[in-house]
């Protein structure tokens, strides 16, 4: 049920009119576009941001720097590793 | 997003593994706690790609399967009843309760509706006006938040023909039955991406604090699969027992509190079943009582009975880590994802549904 790709927010969309919050992203999941609730969203994004998506909503609000943190997370857990054919000193 | 691939990227997860390959020196038992990480396992095949030594045991995270079969009853009253329209996750549609499954409903005249988000069984509400539309709601923190949303948006817009069944469940009570359990013994839990992003990491502390027991909340991706468990496994072998969290790009401490808010705002907790681990105090969300004239067990005289669980389906064991799905003596010969005895088989998070698509074992 969870969809784990974030999604890129193209457009904002305001549904009650005088409202100061979009409540509405349209974002491009894997080319087509597509509406998501921001009922939910933990910051509201700005255009260009990515978006975690569950059922029609989004749940996370994350930007491109923030993705790239958590990879280089990912790659010091693994850095203990040697280099490709070296022994450990 | 331009790193998404990486995530997905051979190279940082064949390190990840390596990793593992170097740690890992003695017998380990990890659950993985949300059906989407057991999909990923299985489809990534990382069930062979990691340590022999490192067991990985399938927890109570599939929404479908800890949906108790009374409640799957209910669902089929309902869609039996006249001018009821059910909107429904798709993978309600099959399960089977001791009167047929909703789809056996449909095929008998029925009106039945895949949805996507619980915001578009509304619009079906406001499409039929003359129907009652009928959405059986179950799910973890994640969903429970986006039906709070759309209850919010029904009583806004004032549309009378709509109503759930209030069975959204809470993920930490049941982790902390399932590891009073002296029998399970595990070492590690695997904690699931997107209810954490609700929870937030934080949530998981008095578990590993009262229970000694290492937590990692990882993300879906392989490299994130791999990297919550080389964290997992540093943790047990160097005896520690912490949340660390690998999936920050989606998950905080903290979690997010406007949608918590949502939650708490349309939902109360009380105590509710869950198929195979029983009665949990505190574990599902009940509609407040504002909110009472969204309730389809009122509004549809819903009648909630308590019915034993399909004969010889052994569920309750798998989603209690006590068994594989090969030592149910139904899988494979009754049991099939074509022809499904029990919930684990149907959800496409089951667990039994994933070993039978993606293992050799058929
Ligand atoms: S194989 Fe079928 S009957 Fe056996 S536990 Fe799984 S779902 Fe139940």
């Amino acid at each position: 049920m969870c969809l784990a790709i974030p999604m890129q927010v193209k457009e904002l969309k305001t549904i009650f009119g005088d409202l100061a919050d979009p409540q509405i992203a349209v974002v491009d999941a894997d080319g087509m576009e597509k509406e998501v609730r921001l009922d939910l969203a933990d910051r509201i994004p700005d255009i260009g941001d990515y978006v975690i998506v569950h059922a029609g909503f989004a749940i996370h609000t994350l930007t491109e720097e923030e993705a790239l943190t958590n990879l280089q997370l990912m790659r010091e857990m693994a850095a203990s590793l040697p280099p490709n054919g070296e022994e450990m000193p | 997003m331009k790193c998404a691939r990486e995530f997905r990227d051979r190279a940082i997860t064949d390190a990840l593994l390596e990793e593992l390959f170097m740690i890992v020196d003695r017998p380990l038992r990890i659950m993985e706690v949300c059906g989407t990480h057991t999909v990923s396992i299985f489809r990534h095949g990382l069930r062979s790609l990691v340590p022999k030594q490192l067991e990985l045991i399938s927890g109570p995270g599939c929404p479908v399967c800890v949906t108790p079969a009374g409640h799957v009853d209910a669902f089929v009253q309902a869609a039996r009843k006249k001018d009821v329209l059910v909107a429904t996750f798709g993978d309600l549609i099959r399960v089977p309760g001791s009167d047929g499954s909703l789809a056996e409903a449909r095929s008998e005249g029925a009106t039945v509706e895949v949805v996507y988000s619980p915001m578009d069984a509304l619009t079906l509400a406001r499409k039929y006006p003359d129907k009652i539309v009928f959405f059986p709601a179950v799910g973890f923190e994640t969903t429970a938040p986006t039906i709070a949303a759309t209850i919010l948006e029904a009583r806004r817009l004032g549309i009378e023909n709509f109503c759930i069944f209030a069975g959204c469940k809470v993920m930490p009570p049941p982790l902390v039955a399932l590891m009073s359990d002296p029998q399970l013994n595990v070492d590690g839990l695997l904690c699931p991406g997107h209810v954490s992003a609700i929870i937030g990491a934080d949530a998981y502390r008095p578990l590993a604090e009262k229970y000694h027991l290492s937590c990692a909340v990882a993300g879906f991706e392989p490299a994130d699969i791999a990297a919550g468990l080389v964290s997992l496994s540093r943790q047990v072998l160097e005896g520690r027992a912490k949340v660390e969290n690998c999936y920050t790009r989606v998950v905080t401490a903290a979690g997010n509190s406007r949608a918590r808010e949502l939650m708490e705002t349309v939902f109360v907790r009380e105590d509710t079943l869950w198929r195979g681990l029983g009665l949990i105090s505190g574990s599902g969300l009940g509609l407040r009582k504002e909110f009472e004239q969204f309730d389809a067990v009122n509004k549809l005289q819903l009648d909630l009975k308590p019915v034993p669980e399909p004969k010889g389906c052994k569920c309750g064991e798998i989603l209690q880590g006590h068994l594989l799905p090969p030592d149910c003596p139904l899988y494979g010969r009754t049991c099939t994802p074509m022809q499904p005895i029990g919930p684990c088989m149907v959800s496409s998070e089951g667990t039994c549904a994933a070993y039978y698509r993606f293992s050799g074992h058929k």
